[in-house]
């Protein structure tokens, strides 16, 4: 795009520049490219991969031996019955849905308080620590995370709950909660520091004291970023799969309480997709799931976003 | 001095990836000349596997080729003769006999190849000793009534709800399938069981959970679980799972694993199952959670 030969600005020419070779502006231009392409595959790869799920659940739509209202509002799946075959998957959403918001009550205050924590209020030595210690939480596989809630948690539920088994909605909850608090904290850590330092001065200036300045500054000015951190920690609690398979119980019924074990649209899929014939109704519904699942972060998503622009407009 | 250096980088790169060619096409002659189709039982197909890798050790050339769908589906191939070892987790029909014989003009021959029996597992403080056929059918089944340790008359140390928290399989697993069918006459499971999926976990769960039912292969027994007797009916006589009950077959949870050939198998096909029939096979088997043939094999572990 830039010109090879001098341009002259108003009448004084530029110092001519050594004329670059065609070699050179070829390379430019596929590294050009190449920096394009990255910046617009992730659209690619997103449509690529709702395409592709769509593609392997779509013939099961037009059969008649699928019902849509049963798939979203039955609680039934016996996906492999011997007498009469169901797949109702209102017990995988609610189980999803149900661990999904106890990660999020636990995690927002717990995430968004150390991010404000690590971001203002701590010394430059503490903060350097913490830093790396929440990086390094990140860092833990999720099948080490439900290997400590088969084990460690769900022992410990059993003793100070009166839940029979400890394996449930309150253990993969915690888990998944522990899992999304190092995303909300480093990203909202990034939120709160990208507030230009004169508004703190400002803040101040004014008289404000530091929880004032926090409540009545930081905040507001951080909140897309904020909203988007917990937004990808709730992402990641919806879409996590082994630790909630290990932690939750794996049974299908709509819980009564949070003490009861549920099973996931996610643990559901890595469970059974193993196992199921390829191009059978089974395989077709388990990527009918998957499309459910695309359609739940979708509507987070979507929700947040407007939620932005909203408050935007006021 | 650089382009010499990109050269030698060259070269090196091109002598790794025809290495890397060389060591695949090296493999490829035997994959081609000796391959045994084996088809068949799902509830087979994890020890099918185990001695299929197992023989590659013992015979590197020969590759045995396993894959599962189910003992209908591995029948069905033997009569379209596409396979040399269909496996089955139930008796040939009669029908089925007829078409192969009919289709290949051969008669199927059985090998009997080991046993399967589930063993139905409660925590080891729970007092329950024995459970019929009815009472289990009560607690698994999507009709049944039994929800609640108290409806047994019992009262569990440290289940402190009382309530029975039925442990299960995820649903693609033989072990789930053949405790349908034999338990529940094919009828369907009570939402809400603990699925796991593997015949440790089932196990593993039970001993730490003391209001926890559940079934497993015998084989994955341990110290922290109880194995329950099972009877029919009520009234009739309630039998342990031991391998012994099995061999015997009063056990009434336990089923004979086999392989079907066409004819009196000769060459490499006869060379295997001779394996899987000689200690060596039927260690596997054992180790795969099932019970051997006879007491010689798998004598080492017991």
């Amino acid at each position: 795009m830039t010109p090879a030969h001098p341009v002259p600005v108003g009448d004084v020419a530029l110092p001519a520049r050594p004329r670059r070779s065609r070699w050179s502006l070829g390379v430019e231009w596929i590294i050009e490219s190449a920096v394009r392409l990255s910046g617009v595959s992730a659209i690619i790869f997103v449509l690529a991969i709702f395409a592709f799920i769509f593609r392997e659940a779509a013939p099961v739509l037009v059969s008649e031996q699928f019902d849509p209202l049963e798939f979203l509002f039955s609680v039934q799946w016996y996906p492999t019955s011997a007498v009469d075959i169901r797949y109702g998957t209102l017990a995988l959403t609610v189980g999803t849905v149900s661990v999904t918001l106890l990660a999020m009550v636990l995690a927002v205050p717990f995430g968004l308080g150390a991010a404000i924590f690590v971001s203002e209020f701590c010394g430059r030595r503490t903060k350097e620590a913490l830093k790396i210690v929440i990086e390094l939480l990140a860092a833990i596989p999720s099948v080490v995370w439900g290997f400590i809630g088969l084990t460690v948690l769900s022992r410990l539920v059993v003793e100070h709950t009166s839940a029979p088994v400890g394996v449930n909605v309150l253990n993969g909850g915690i888990i998944l909660a522990l899992m999304s608090v190092p995303i909300i904290v480093s990203i909202g850590e990034d939120a709160l520091k990208a507030v230009p330092d004169s508004y703190r001065e400002a803040a101040i200036a004014m008289g404000a004291t530091r929880w004032q300045l926090v409540f009545r500054v930081l905040l507001p000015a951080a909140k897309n970023g904020l909203l988007a951190a917990v937004l990808l920690g709730t992402g990641r609690a919806v879409g996590e799969t082994m630790a909630v398979l290990m932690a939750t119980g794996h049974a299908v019924q709509i819980p009564d309480g949070i003490l009861d074990s549920v099973r996931t649209l996610t643990a559901n899929i890595a469970a059974e997709l193993g196992e199921a014939p390829a191009g059978s109704d089974h395989y077709r519904i388990l990527f009918l799931t998957g499309v459910q699942l695309f359609a739940i972060t979708f509507a987070v998503n979507l929700a947040a976003d407007l939620v932005i622009r909203g408050t935007k407009r006021k | 001095m650089t382009t010499s250096a990109r050269a030698v980088v060259h070269t090196g790169v091109w002598v790794c990836l025809s290495a890397c060619l060389g060591a695949f096409a090296g493999c490829r002659p035997h994959a081609e000349g000796a391959a045994i189709q084996n088809k068949g039982s799902d509830t087979m197909v994890s020890v099918a596997q185990a001695w299929a890798e197992a023989y590659q050790k013992v015979v590197p050339g020969v590759a045995v080729e396993v894959s599962g769908g189910g003992s209908g589906t591995g029948i069905a191939s033997l009569i379209r003769g596409t396979v040399h070892i269909a496996n089955a987790s139930r008796d040939i029909k009669p029908a089925e006999a007829a078409q192969v014989l009919h289709n290949t003009g051969k008669e199927p021959k059985d090998f009997k190849v080991g046993y399967d029996a589930l063993a139905v597992f409660v925590h080891r403080l729970n007092p329950l000793e024995a459970i019929t056929f009815e009472q289990l059918a009560g607690i698994y089944r999507e009709d049944g009534a039994f929800t609640h340790w108290g409806q047994f008359g019992l009262s569990v140390p440290g289940c402190k709800r009382d309530e029975i928290v039925r442990v299960s399989r995820q649903s693609s697993s033989g072990t789930y399938e053949f405790f349908r069918e034999r338990v529940l006459s094919n009828r369907d499971f009570k939402l809400g069981s603990l699925d796991l999926n593997g015949s440790k976990e089932v196990v593993e769960l039970v001993a730490n959970t003391p209001c926890a039912i559940g079934y497993s292969g015998m084989g994955y027994a341990t110290s922290g679980v109880k194995m329950l007797k099972v009877a029919m009916r009520a009234g009739e006589p309630a039998y342990a799972p031991t391998v012994e009950a099995t061999w015997q077959q009063t056990y009434p949870i336990a089923r004979s694993l086999h392989m079907y050939t066409l004819g009196e198998p000769t060459g490499i096909v006869r060379d295997y199952l001779d394996w899987v029939l000689s200690n060596a096979g039927q260690r596997i088997l054992e180790e795969s959670g099932y019970v051997p043939l006879s007491r010689d094999a798998g004598a080492e572990r017991r």
